[in-house]
């Protein structure tokens, strides 16, 4: 079955090497069918950003998003901007930091950049965090992908960081959904 | 001694961008001059890298014409050279393109195209350079025109880039577009060993003997490499057979047909298209590029819902492959010709064609790529009327 991930946000918050990482992920590391694509503006920061990966058991010939079965926003602007191309029934998971008004009650919200501010230690890893809670929710990229592909593609001397912060996404998931 | 167990290649995430740059290098590129360009960046990023660490030259020129002027300077110094580029810096580059050509200066000229004209929608894909590829140079001329659609295409269209230019002596174009060069996905690409490369053709005489642009069997003159004593001499002008300018109207007539000669006889080796399941169906998809694929899924769901659909891909668009669309036109119904254009190979199409079937244009023009479901309405749609 063909899965449509979406991961948006505003550029500069790594959403192009999250979804690298998230295709990798279930690619390379997991076997399956992957396509990853994304859109961005001109500019080099700020501006809507998105990365899409399309999963599949089967090769995957058109290789965008149409009609999303998970959407991750990172921002209140990505969450105006791609919630209605979300599936009836589709997986919503937000960054509650800086997604303020969700007019969706089965949003999975979490404060993926507080977290990553106050204990990770970097902003950045967010978006990283993010797919570790993914990775939970959905079921369709492992823990251990995630893992080495994280390994395989941080920027010099992120590793660790980027590590924990995939680990705590996990974490966070996993309390939110017992709770459910 | 121990045999040694072949290893077999492991899959990759890689980019369409990314796959040109192994193939360069897979089949001996060690020249590259460019300017960087949004879609095609990380082509010239990754050779900046790769090409020194490989004993070859990167050089970043000041803008276009300067980058494939120095592609074919390397060329005639006996280097397989390439630039990459998008619709601005093509457009740039297309008078040194006619150079190459008359001057028979073997090199690849990747082309990612973006949405235009002009400065256009850089992040966009088009498909709205065909044309310029095929008439783009002026004069009157052949163009060995090759479009990839996949990751794994743009590996092997680029090989087959090389190798085509090597053999016949002139410039190739790759058109990819923003979707081939930026999606990533995952890709087995061949072992080094496992890739075919093709020489230019070297003289086998010895320099006092040599004639540069002498006739042969198959129109294409021997390439001596610079600095051993070949005598040559490199013109845009037309030229005899010593490389000099002429004027006489059996040299002129001799040399231009000579250039065309060289492609058509060949037209065979060079036509490259792939069918699916063309055997049993009645209408008929011609498409290429990122398209291709979208024309893939629809041809499969189309066939599932009852519609005896086929699909055409065509790698090469020029020489346009005349022969295979007649023979399609002959045995369908109707041909769908989804691009992301005006309908600029639609127009081909529908002159291969004949009038032997009706021709449908799907055009996109809004920055997106054609879906799936926009070709499948139109199969269904035609197919019950």
């Amino acid at each position: 079955m063909r899965y449509e991930i979406r991961l948006s946000g505003s550029g500069g918050q790594g959403l192009v090497l999250a979804g690298i990482i998230l295709a990798e992920a279930a690619g390379i590391h997991d076997a399956r069918f992957v396509a990853q694509t994304q859109s961005y503006g001109t500019e080099a920061r700020g501006g809507k950003s998105r990365s899409d990966v399309v999963i599949s058991d089967e090769e995957i010939d058109f290789p965008h998003a149409e009609s999303l079965d998970c959407l991750v926003a990172m921002n209140q602007d990505a969450f105006d901007g791609y919630y209605r191309e979300l599936k009836k029934g589709g997986v919503l998971v937000v960054d509650s930091t800086l997604v303020e008004q969700t007019v969706a009650p089965h949003a999975l919200e979490f404060p993926f950049t507080e977290l990553a501010r106050e204990k990770v230690g970097r902003e950045i890893t967010s978006t990283i965090m993010a797919l570790g809670a993914l990775s939970v929710i959905t079921g369709k990229v492992s823990m251990a992908g995630l893992t080495r592909a994280v390994k395989g593609r941080a920027p010099g001397g992120t590793g660790k960081i980027n590590l924990k912060a995939l680990k705590m996404g996990a974490k966070i998931a996993s309390e939110l959904l017992k709770d459910r | 001694m121990a045999e040694k167990r072949r290893k077999k290649a492991s899959p990759r995430l890689l980019m369409g961008n990314e796959a040109v740059v192994e193939a360069a290098l897979a089949v001996g590129c060690t020249f590259f001059a460019g300017y960087p360009i949004t879609p095609s960046t990380e082509i010239a990023e990754l050779l900046a890298r790769r090409l020194p660490q490989a004993g070859g030259t990167f050089i970043q020129m000041e803008d276009e014409i300067a980058s494939l002027g120095a592609v074919i300077g390397a060329s005639i110094a006996g280097a397989k050279a390439m630039t990459a580029t998008s619709g601005p810096g093509f457009s740039l580059m297309q008078e040194n393109i006619g150079y190459a050509i008359v001057a028979e200066v073997p090199c690849v000229i990747v082309n990612v195209m973006r949405g235009g004209p002009s400065s256009g929608l850089p992040t966009m894909p088009e498909q709205g350079d065909v044309m310029q590829a095929r008439w783009g140079t002026h004069g009157d001329h052949l163009m060995i025109v090759l479009a990839a659609s996949t990751v794994r295409d743009s590996f092997d269209v680029t090989v087959r880039a090389f190798n085509l230019a090597e053999k016949f002596r002139t410039p190739v174009i790759v058109l990819s577009d923003e979707t081939v060069a930026h999606t990533r996905e995952k890709v087995v690409l061949p072992e080094k060993d496992e890739v075919v490369v093709v020489e230019r053709p070297r003289p086998q005489v010895p320099p006092e003997w040599y004639i540069p642009y002498e006739d042969t069997p198959s129109g294409v003159p021997a390439m001596a490499r610079w600095g051993q004593g070949y005598r040559n001499h490199v013109t845009g002008l037309i030229h005899d057979i010593r490389g000099f300018p002429t004027q006489r109207p059996d040299e002129i007539a001799h040399f231009k047909s000579r250039l065309t000669r060289k492609i058509i006889q060949h037209i065979g080796e060079i036509t490259w298209v792939e069918e699916y399941f063309l055997d049993s169906a009645e209408v008929a998809v011609v498409a290429y590029g990122s398209v291709f694929r979208s024309a893939l899924s629809a041809v499969r769901e189309a066939r599932k819902a009852g519609v005896k659909a086929g699909l055409l891909k065509l790698v090469t668009l020029f020489p346009f492959p005349d022969e295979e669309i007649k023979r399609l036109a002959k045995k369908s119904s109707l041909i769908v010709v989804p691009e992301l254009n005006q309908g600029q190979i639609a127009r081909e199409v529908e002159r291969a064609a004949r009038g032997l079937c009706s021709v449908e244009r799907l055009g996109r023009i809004d920055g997106r790529l054609i879906g799936p479901k926009e070709i499948i309405e139109l199969l269904t749609e035609v197919s019950h009327a």
